[in-house]
């Protein structure tokens, strides 16, 4: 009598058929591997729309369907961006360190070479030593465990404080945006050892494959980032169907009345918090390798801000609706914003949407928050119901 | 009959106002009792009290034959031990089917990552049908619960608290707001339940408890004012000052 998950979930194999196919699109018509129709920056760029749209589905079950509005998540991403650029910015900086010390007579020892590797890193703030919070910085796997752990252990902590009190709604938004705002003021301190507001750059070159074109390297993320949001979409909807579902909806409706059936509602919050953070924490991993750079105003509060925006827009309560929402929103701010749109002249005054762009989007969500609460996901909804 | 919920010497006060004094009384297994009195007599707050909502600051709770005690325990952890509460107010998870609602109340496991693993089984499906045909809802178990009406939301949170198999029942005035021919099919209802557990009905409605036709609890500021059959209680001079008289 049980049907397999797939065959009760349809929209997870409409959404991979979808994801496949615009996968082999871009691949084909790329610089790298097909037409050169797609340039390498804006391959790039869709791969970095992918991992926002990872942590777009991560913020709709959070908040879409367990009704937890946090506006901390990207302190998750940010983290997993930091853990992965710590051994990126290690390693190539001991490549570079080993080949100039290289032609000395004497080998250098290696001691000299952590000397020689920090002073490269830390320069710019005025250190020249490792901090602890380096110590694992030479080893990839630990670093990329780091990216699993930290935001998960995050989480964990701060969820467990906030829900064993109890704490709901706003005053809980409040709370997250005040820990995304703690993180981006502790990342800003020259001391804070992750090199103040200059942040981690470089990311987009790989140590080990100096000779193989960014056109190439491009793909790869872009290929990792498909098959992570893939995976994303599929893990949160196995979560998400059946009676895990059901108690995660119900908590969002009436976590009182959940309580008295006998769930510890505290325990569902905390498995939904942790496993989104986590989930945030790997596109954040592989979204700054492909962005090149990362600083502390990445995590400031208002990119939390901008995420429950994209998720609005797209459709809570819905994993595609998100996946819409996150592209369609950060694809069109990164037109407005990069001069693709072209400039309203009034006459009197000249609409210029690199300053205008944050205007338009504010009035886009409280139209939608207004008179579209579906958001653009509803309108599969509406499509499905004609066709019934 | 054994003695399943024993209160000794409650009392909890809020800002100073002593909304419940020193309550001292006992439930049977199986038993159906009836809570009336006033506004403002404590009936809620009782059932706060018992159902780990509000902490008391005196007093003993004990529940079972173990003898455990209530008190300090979550309410998550209270509703496992076996006791169920229905509010005033229908709440039914209106988003999801009454099939949902029923399957998510069933006694099952309730840690997250059992409920995740859970694979439905024959039982269970077989249990929800046999649930909904006592509540009368068979041909609505796909709807959504947001669709039905009042009186249906009502019988959906009784089947949901069955489905919990509760040993003892806390039901706050379930005929409020109900045509005549619903109050009947409750009555019959909360008459069924409480042949194998103990239910506890807190009514407002002189009627319907006449119909329930078990033994009456008055509460009248926080304390048992008279207990009995409710042609007892009612000759009662002093329930008929606080509470019949007005």
């Amino acid at each position: 009598m049980q049907r397999s998950f797939l065959a009760q979930n349809p929209s997870v194999l409409w959404f991979l058929a979808a994801l496949g196919i615009f996968t082999i699109g871009v691949t084909l018509l790329a610089e790298g591997t097909g037409s050169a129709f797609i340039s390498t920056s804006f391959v790039k760029t869709l791969g970095k729309v992918l991992c926002l749209c990872l942590i777009a589905i991560a913020m709709d079950v959070v908040w879409g369907y367990c009704g937890i509005l946090s506006l901390g998540h990207f302190a998750f991403f940010g983290i997993g961006g930091y853990s992965v650029g710590m051994w990126l910015m290690y390693a190539r900086t001991e490549a570079i360190v080993e080949t100039s010390m290289a032609p000395s007579v004497i080998p250098p020892t290696a001691a000299e070479v952590q000397d020689a590797i920090a002073a490269q890193i830390f320069g710019v703030v005025g250190a020249s030593e490792f901090p602890m919070i380096w110590m694992f910085s030479h080893s990839l796997v630990l670093q990329l465990l780091m990216v699993v752990l930290i935001p998960g252990l995050l989480a964990l902590i701060f969820g467990w404080l906030a829900f064993r009190s109890r704490v709901t709604g706003v005053y809980l938004s409040i709370l997250t945006q005040a820990m995304t705002l703690a993180l981006s003021l502790y990342l800003l301190q020259n001391d804070s050892g992750l090199r103040g507001n200059n942040g981690l750059s470089g990311l987009q070159n790989i140590p080990g494959f100096d000779n193989v074109p960014q056109s190439t390297i491009s793909m790869v993320f872009f290929w990792a980032s498909a098959l992570a949001l893939g995976a994303g979409y599929v893990l949160f909807a196995r979560v998400l169907s059946g009676k895990m579902g059901s108690v995660i909806r119900a908590v969002r409706d009436d976590e009182v009345r959940v309580r008295f059936l006998g769930y510890h509602v505290e325990s569902y919050k905390l498995f939904v918090f942790t496993l989104t953070a986590i989930v945030a924490g790997i596109a954040g991993a592989l979204y700054y390798p492909q962005a090149g750079i990362i600083n502390p105003t990445e995590v400031a509060p208002i990119a939390s801000i901008y995420l429950a925006v994209w998720v609005a827009i797209g459709g809570r309560g819905r994993l595609y609706g998100s996946v819409i929402g996150a592209a369609f929103v950060s694809l069109l701010a990164s037109w407005f914003t990069g001069g693709g749109a072209p400039n309203i002249n009034l006459g009197v005054y000249e609409i210029l949407w690199t300053e205008w762009w944050l205007v338009l989007l504010g009035a886009s969500f409280v139209a939608v928050t207004l008179f579209f609460p579906g958001g653009i996901g509803s309108l599969f909804d509406r499509l499905k119901g004609d066709a019934k | 009959m054994s003695t399943l919920l024993e209160l000794s010497g409650v009392s909890v006060s809020f800002d100073g106002f002593k909304a419940i004094n020193n309550l001292s009384f006992q439930i049977g297994e199986p038993e159906l009792r009836a809570i009336i009195g006033p506004n403002g007599a404590g009936k809620t707050t009782f059932m706060d009290i018992v159902t780990g909502k509000t902490k008391p600051d005196e007093g003993r709770i004990v529940f079972g034959e173990r003898n455990i005690s209530l008190i300090g325990m979550s309410e998550s952890k209270i509703a496992r031990e076996g006791v169920g509460r229905k509010f005033q107010k229908p709440t039914v998870f209106e988003a999801q089917t009454v099939r949902e609602n029923l399957a998510m109340a069933l006694k099952n496991p309730r840690g997250p990552f059992e409920v995740l693993f859970y694979r439905k089984t024959k039982e269970g499906a077989a249990r929800i049908e046999a649930l909904a045909e006592q509540i009368g809802l068979t041909d609505e178990l796909t709807r959504v619960a947001g669709e039905l009406s009042h009186g249906q939301k009502q019988w959906l949170e009784i089947g949901m608290l069955l489905a919990q198999e509760p040993r003892l029942l806390l039901v706050d005035e379930p005929a409020a707001g109900m045509t005549p021919a619903e109050r009947e099919k409750t009555t019959t209802m909360l008459v069924d339940a409480a042949k194998t557990r103990a239910v506890v009905v807190v009514e407002h409605d002189m009627e319907f408890v006449r119909r329930l036709n078990c033994k009456v609890t008055v509460l009248h500021e926080g304390s048992v004012l008279a207990e009995g059959s409710l042609d007892h209680v009612t000759q009662n001079p002093e329930v008929i000052e606080v509470y019949l008289g007005r």
